[in-house]
């Protein structure tokens, strides 16, 4: 069965959520769900107070309304899915090391940050830090896939060091600044200082990017890790030209000021050139 | 009320023993005695201290403060939650304020002195320590690379020197005067990676040498009759070969009090630039026969660690060994200059070892523990978290085996092994570096003793094989007669005060430093001072002045 939580209450504060997740809820009755406590800005309530609660999770979640203000959900979800009809709020799924997360809407900042598992999908844009560490944080995003179909703001991938985070429309500056290993992919522009300070992992661009004096040019190639990855996307119902997966990229290196391993690959137009 | 029972009391100022005997407070004082209905702590099989003194931490000011913004790391993976009683905040080697007021307390500490805030950061450092919680506190200010009290020297104004200290100290509400590196600043300042070695060779662009900075500085404390005298940050601090320098700078006092702080990184023998090499018994055997000379060790303990000091140009040293590539340097106009960087010591590096080593032999040298103390200068020879563990090296010498067995050897091979493998310091001799030997050195008439009319700041350890266990965890620790922490339950929270001296001046020297300040600060001389409405819970110490014919 599929627990129903839907937003009764236009929130001004937010509402720390992390309590929404299959983890969390699974098993439990529609009125003891509706006893679970949260904190509405620094006040102690419950679930009731601003959910209509129906059914109950046996694995799956699904939120409905707009969830900007409220944060957290799925944060450190092990597995299970959840759904939302709407906008999420800011660390949805935040350190998850399983299960799936699906927003309709837009998401807010943190998405996925310092997760090491799972699949988060957002349909709209998503903001800052996507799959980024905390401040203070080592490590990003660790394993797992974020695909978000529209724009993220700064730093997505910040300290990653496993993973793919996927981005169809555009990126903000500082894409996988500081990262240490995994791969992103962005079909749209590119921000400034993409890749600053990475030390290896692969960024690739559909675009031209401007880059960093601190990255040289090493080739022009077909890599074909690439491949493999876009015609997985394309099976997740991803629309990915022939030519993307067929042709040829612009191999750039650096962060020469770190280990000078990591790579950014634009992408070239043609098979050939 | 309290009358603390059947406890083994060790107040070495008033020569107890580990005697059983009842302490009473009343009033946030030790009194004579206390009503029957009084509460009654039962102490049996526990020792009774002194509330701990640190004479020399980093806890407050503008470095603090930036050392914290360096290392968020800290913050992300060491967090303080909120309880009913405490408020939340961040560890790590450098923690928030309220963080490192519980952490103290949560030692048996109940006083530490923040040992270098520049003078124009005064405000800043009274702000955080205002909310530094339980503890009593203070502040010595760097002086020792200040342009005007350079110009009164050059031009041998000793009486106006002597004033503007004392303005000095009453502008900012500190307790007591610090020289770091002095003269070393402005030559950093001024020339690419440039500083001063020699005490002797003239500062570059000034026409005075550091040891007259010195020689100024330490006289201008005494002829005021401050609590604590002149405390010296001395020159060439890390490198090889500095222990002259450190020779030369006790000699310079001339027989007057002088402190030398974190004495163990300026104990190094050898030539500048190789391998560092102990002159732990040279610098100790000074220390034991000139009773005019007082030191804190500054213990580096494997770990992490965070530099931060006033000395720039060391920073910038440090830096380059250092694999972390963060730092911070800062200019403060006209008063000092600042560095900070993360660090961890290391076991198997040797010249870390050294350091340890060094540390431990100045301890196990020393004759007398009134004038040698105990610190790791906190943050940056490791956290005042790791007193403890230094308490069992020194109380426990199969521990200290078993811990040098882990060390670089080779760098063990290079000192005097004797030295460290017999004596094991006394729970007495514990009580006097870490309390009573600190008060007295600060002049706290009323801190680091246990008799009557003393400020009712206690500690209640149970007794332990295990001395790291014990000093770890105090059953009970009370802080002005307020029970703080409670059969190891953090009860109650509490203001401490803010200690600071009030030297009479005459006002005259302001006709003096006014113009200095029009001319070359960037903030205006009546806006400078931090009166007294500005501060909450303190505690003045006014001095008279004596005549003084010089």
């Amino acid at each position: 069965m599929v627990l129903d939580l839907k937003l009764r209450t236009q929130l001004d504060i937010p509402l720390e959520a992390g309590i929404i997740s299959p983890d969390r809820l699974a098993g439990l009755t529609e009125s003891e769900i509706a006893r679970v406590p949260l904190i509405h800005g620094n006040r102690k309530k419950s679930l009731g107070d601003f959910f209509d609660i129906s059914g109950t999770c046996d694995g799956e979640i699904r939120l409905v309304g707009d969830f900007t203000k409220v944060k957290s959900v799925g944060s450190g979800m092990t597995g299970g899915r959840i759904i939302i009809e709407g906008n999420s709020g800011m660390h949805l799924g935040c350190a998850m090391s399983g299960g799936e997360i699906a927003v309709e809407g837009d998401a807010g900042d943190w998405t996925g940050a310092e997760m090491s598992g799972g699949r988060i999908v957002i349909k709209g844009n998503a903001g800052h830090m996507v799959g980024g560490a905390y401040r203070g944080g080592h490590m990003g995003l660790q394993g797992g896939e974020i695909i978000v179909h529209g724009n993220t703001g700064n730093e997505a991938g910040n300290s990653m060091r496993n993973g793919l985070i996927v981005i169809m429309g555009n990126s903000g500056d500082f894409t996988g600044a500081n990262m240490f290993s995994g791969t992103i992919i962005v079909f749209g522009e590119l921000g400034i200082r993409t890749g600053a300070s990475m030390k290896r992992g692969s960024i690739i661009s559909m675009r031209h990017a401007d880059l960093l004096p601190t990255f040289t040019y090493s080739c022009f190639y077909h890599p074909s890790f690439l491949r493999l990855y876009l015609r997985r996307l394309r099976d997740m119902g991803i629309s990915i030209d022939d030519a993307q997966i067929e042709g040829g990229y612009h191999r750039w290196c650096g962060d020469s000021m770190e280990l000078n391993r990591g790579e950014v690959l634009l992408f070239s137009g043609s098979p050939g050139s | 009320m309290l009358r603390i029972v059947n406890g083994k009391v060790h107040d070495p100022a008033n020569d107890i023993d580990g005697e059983v005997r009842d302490i009473c407070v009343k009033d946030g004082k030790i009194v004579e005695s206390v009503p029957a209905e009084a509460r009654r702590i039962d102490a049996h099989g526990m020792v009774v201290m002194p509330g701990g003194v640190d004479i020399h931490c980093h806890i407050a000011g503008p470095k603090v403060n930036l050392a914290r913004k360096l290392q968020p790391e800290d913050h992300r993976y060491d967090v303080q939650h909120r309880t009913p009683i405490t408020r939340s905040g961040t560890g790590g080697t450098v923690p928030s304020t309220f963080t490192t007021g519980y952490r103290y307390a949560t030692l048996g500490y109940t006083t530490a002195m923040e040992a270098a805030v520049p003078p124009l950061g005064a405000r800043h450092a009274h702000e955080e320590l205002q909310d530094t919680p339980v503890i009593d506190k203070g502040f010595y200010i760097l002086m020792g690379n200040n342009i005007l009290l350079y110009d009164l020297l050059k031009e041998g104004r000793f009486k106006d020197l002597r004033e503007a200290v004392a303005w000095w100290l009453n502008a900012t509400k500190s307790y007591a005067v610090k020289l770091v590196n002095p003269g070393g600043d402005e030559p950093w300042k001024g020339q690419r990676n440039a500083n001063v070695t020699k005490l002797d060779k003239k500062i570059d662009s000034l026409d005075i040498t550091p040891r007259q900075v010195i020689k100024g500085l330490v006289d201008a404390a005494a002829d005021l009759d401050l609590p604590h005298p002149a405390h010296i940050h001395c020159n060439n601090l890390g490198h090889s070969g500095n222990y002259e320098t450190t020779l030369e700078t006790m000699r310079t006092a001339e027989g007057r009090r002088v402190h030398i702080t974190h004495i163990q990184f300026h104990s190094y023998g050898g030539e500048l630039g190789s391998e560092p090499l102990s002159k732990a018994p040279e610098i100790i055997e000074y220390i034991n026969t000139h009773p005019n000379v007082s030191a804190d060790v500054g213990q580096i303990m494997f770990g992490k660690a965070t530099i931060m000091t006033g000395d720039a140009p060391l920073s910038w040293l440090l830096r380059n060994l250092s694999g972390d590539k963060k730092w911070v340097n800062a200019d403060t106009e006209c008063e000092s200059g600042c560095g900070i960087l993360p660090f961890a010591y290391q076991e198997h590096i040797y010249t870390h070892a050294l350091q340890w080593a060094i540390g431990l032999e100045l301890f196990l040298l020393s004759k007398d523990p009134w004038r040698l103390v105990l610190s790791t200068d906190h943050p940056n020879g490791g956290s005042f978290a790791s007193y403890p563990r230094l308490i069992r090296l020194l109380m426990d010498r199969n521990f200290r085996k078993e811990e040098m067995s882990k060390v670089n050897q080779r760098a063990l091979r290079k000192i005097n092994r004797s030295h460290l493998d017999e004596r094991e310091y006394t729970l007495q001799e514990i009580a006097i570096i870490t309390r009573a030997g600190p008060a007295r050195l600060l002049g706290l008439r009323d801190k680091g003793h246990l008799g009557v009319g003393a400020d009712a700041d206690i500690a209640i350890y149970t007794e332990d094989d295990n001395k790291e266990e014990m000093f770890g965890v105090p059953r009970y620790v009370i802080k002005d007669g307020q029970m703080i922490i409670d059969n190891h339950e953090f009860k109650n929270d509490h203001e401490g005060r803010t200690l600071h001296v009030a030297p009479a001046y005459d006002h005259d020297i302001e006709q003096v430093i006014r113009p200095f300040f029009e001319d070359f600060y960037t903030i205006r001389f009546d806006n400078y001072p931090v009166t007294e409405h500005s501060l909450t819970l303190h505690q003045p110490f006014p001095i008279e002045r004596r005549s003084i014919n010089r």
